[in-house]
């Protein structure tokens, strides 16, 4: 039973993006993680000993496992976002195996925007590059909370510990600006497998985690602290058991915690009501945090939509439709500050107009440029929103469910940036 | 406050992911095979809507060729539910020329994608829930929550909407239509550890039976009318079970004794084969057979 339990997912899950720049080795070092800690199945082996042989190379492709298109297979390089599905006798893991390539930013950040930590490849030979430090900024602005710096094909550079550290000392140096609250830096060879789950032979001079350990042992971030938030998705038309002119209001707990009892207000409107029940189909609770779906009945009728958000009544979030924030422009087209856009907050859509760019992220310094006529493609920078109506807000920092939005091309619906509220201004 | 359990998590998840799209879209539909996957959806489906009706009907593309245990199942499994189911057959799409087969006995699964496309078409839908798991399939890893399909139902796995956050962009234009796959992010063993924790039942066909197989290319193909052992092919009678029931001339069986869904948990958690690798004829055919079978609509 043993194998049995090992297999079994642990309690709590990882969610974990790898980004870097392109021949960096992302790919192989998932092989890598994946075939150490025997998450392979035999099928899988035997498809990429195939693949490999089909290519005219020996031995086992490791990248091979998670480059799943054609086009992928074709060029060598990963265009989208990957998940893989693993267990440890530790923790679950959900691996995101991001594009390296500029070109496929958008998809970095897909794979990014839900993770608990992110893994920065470095090639040990080349160091940092300007790729990395895009990614960097990216894995910065989203504030994920734990970042990995993995100095990889240490098997290339003679397992060196100065050129380890040399790599190390200059990203930190770098990202010094980007606000890390941490970075554990761990030398590795994704192809040789030192140090990624096994320590291997060669990093004797290393003592730190193997990354697998870090992986296994870092505390992962839980909303149910700060204040309550709740989207609402949907209205109920049933009625709900005695109370029977109550509507269920449907939705998430995106932050924080509720109580039957508890005062909450509804916004935009600013109307108050308490919570009478916390409805599921397996049964009413009395408290529900952060990440649960479920419907709330409120002890009188108020009016109440989907779009709108309630929060507990003292705990108000800035409602406003003039705001600043951070944009990471993902779409070819650049921004048009001439064009309507909309803003897809929490579960309200509303038309937004950029009023102005204030600055523009360099990527070779990490600095910002002031006064920038627009965003291109991959382009991060600061903007002024103006709503066609007040939302309510909190800054990304303190509340990401509230603080983030995408921005969305009305013409082609394509979601054309990632946004992050910066700065609220009142009325 | 505790953080949710894993299972909790999942769960919560795939009811914000179906309440978000209807809420957005005008007219979606809920893909139901009666298979496990799709079981769990529905499960699901109710988690996210009762005491109201689903707001979609129950869609299933049948391709004729699928078990009896499992088509009794999911007419059982509708009316007990109470909502509409809406089937609509491959065999007409051969019957009115829309469907053409090389030969008689060819597989019939690939051509469920025309029509799929035009059930979608000819009922006005513009998403579709499926059970379709990242952990399947490489080409399936790859694929969004909230999934575009442009007007000829084709995925562009070059070109897919940034996903960000729980921020899901549902937007669709005339024409277009989503594929929406809310348990994206669970695996075949969580899919078996929530029909236990949900005392969900399925077709007898996933526990252990007697059944006349015959060896080929290191799988058990079961024999039926559709599928007969070809020359040479011995004849054996196995304990076998299902670990995915598509379509009857692709799905293999799997030598098992588990009767019962914690025997089920049991092997799958020490499986050294991943459930298509041991069960799906079709996916092995080439290294991107799937990509090219989404590419063309399939879901």
């Amino acid at each position: 039973m043993t194998a049995t339990l090992a297999r079994l997912p642990a309690a709590d899950t990882l969610r974990v993006a790898t980004s870097g720049s392109v021949d960096d080795g992302k790919s192989t070092l998932i092989g890598r993680l994946l075939f150490d800690s025997k998450s392979l199945l035999a099928d899988q082996l035997a498809t990429v000993q195939r693949d490999t042989a089909r290519r005219g190379a020996s031995g086992v492709d490791l990248a091979l496992l998670t480059d799943g298109l054609t086009a992928e297979r074709e060029q060598g390089i990963t265009i989208d976002v990957a998940y893989r599905y693993f267990a440890t006798a530790r923790r679950r893991f959900i691996l995101a195996d991001t594009p390296g390539h500029e070109q496929y930013t958008r998809n970095m950040v897909t794979g990014a925007s839900q993770a608990d930590l992110a893994i920065i490849l470095v090639d040990a030979r080349s160091g940092i590059l300007p790729q990395t430090k895009r990614h960097a900024a990216l894995v910065a602005l989203l504030r994920i909370p734990h970042v990995a710096l993995a100095v990889n094909k240490m098997d290339l550079v003679d397992f060196d510990r100065g050129v380890f550290e040399r790599v190390r000392d200059d990203f930190l140096a770098l990202t010094a600006s980007l606000g890390f609250e941490g970075v554990t830096s761990i030398p590795l060879s994704a192809l040789e497998g030192d140090m990624v789950v096994d320590r291997g032979e060669h990093l004797g001079w290393y003592q730190g985690p193997t990354l697998l350990e870090f992986l296994e042992s870092v505390t992962t971030e839980r909303r149910v602290t700060g204040p309550w938030r709740f989207p609402v998705q949907l209205v109920s038309r049933s009625r709900y058991g005695a109370r029977n002119e109550s509507r269920g209001y449907l939705g998430r707990i995106e932050n924080g915690a509720v109580e039957v009892g508890d005062e909450i207000r509804v916004w935009p409107s600013g109307v108050t009501a308490r919570i009478a029940q916390i409805v599921t189909l397996d049964g009413s609770l009395d408290i529900a945090g952060a990440g649960r779906s479920v419907s709330l009945i409120l002890d009188r009728q108020v009016d109440v939509a989907r779009g709108d958000l309630l929060t507990h009544a003292k705990q108000a979030p800035v409602v406003t439709d003039r705001f600043a924030a951070r944009l990471a422009w993902l779409s070819p087209t650049p921004l048009d500050t001439r064009r309507a856009y909309l803003v897809k907050h929490g579960t309200a859509v509303v038309k937004a107009r950029i009023a102005g760019v204030d600055d523009r992220l360099d990527i070779q310094t990490l600095q910002p440029i002031a006064g920038p006529a627009t965003l291109g493609a991959n382009d991060i920078g600061r903007v002024r929103v103006e709503t066609a109506r007040a939302l309510p807000l909190d800054r990304y920092a303190e509340v990401r469910a509230t603080g983030s939005f995408l921005l969305i091309d009305e013409a082609t619906n394509a979601t054309v940036a990632a946004g992050l509220v910066e700065e609220l201004a009142h009325g | 406050m505790t953080a949710l359990s894993h299972l909790d998590a999942l769960e919560s998840e795939a009811i914000h992911i179906l309440r978000e799209t209807v809420a957005e879209v005008r007219n979606p539909a809920v893909l139901f095979s009666g298979g496990k996957d799709s079981i769990v959806l529905l499960r699901l489906a109710e988690k996210a809507f009762r005491p109201d009706r689903f707001p979609f009907p129950l869609l299933h593309i049948d391709t004729e060729h699928n078990f009896k245990e499992v088509i009794d199942f999911r007419d059982a499994r509708a009316a007990e539910l109470g909502e509409t189911l809406i089937v609509r057959s491959v065999g007409d799409s051969i019957r009115s020329g829309r469907v053409h087969l090389r030969t008689p006995d060819e597989s019939r699964n690939v051509h469920q994608s025309v029509t799929l496309l035009d059930a979608v078409q000819e009922l006005g839908l513009d998403a579709l829930f499926g059970g379709a798991r990242r952990d399947e399939e490489k080409a399936r890893a790859k694929e969004r929550v909230i999934s575009h399909r442009n007007a000829f139902g084709q995925w562009d796995p070059r070109n897919q909407r940034p996903e960000l956050w729980s921020l899901y962009n549902a937007r669709v234009a005339p024409g277009e239509h989503l594929r929406v796959f809310p348990i994206s992010n669970w695996t075949e063993l969580d899919v078996w550890q929530y029909i236990r924790r949900e005392d969900l039942a399925v077709p007898s066909i996933y526990f252990a039976h007697k059944r006349e197989v015959v060896e080929r290319r290191g799988l058990l193909v079961p024999v039926t009318p559709l599928t007969p052992p070809r020359a040479g092919e011995k004849i054996r009678n196995l304990n076998v079970r299902f670990r995915t029931v598509g379509d009857i001339t692709c799905t293999c069986p799997v030598a098992s004794d588990a009767a019962t869904v914690d025997q089920i948990i049991a092997e799958t958690a020490v499986s050294t084969l991943t459930e298509r690798g041991a069960t799906r004829l079709d996916d092995q055919t080439s290294e991107a057979s799937m990509e090219l079978r989404k590419k063309e609509g399939y879901f």
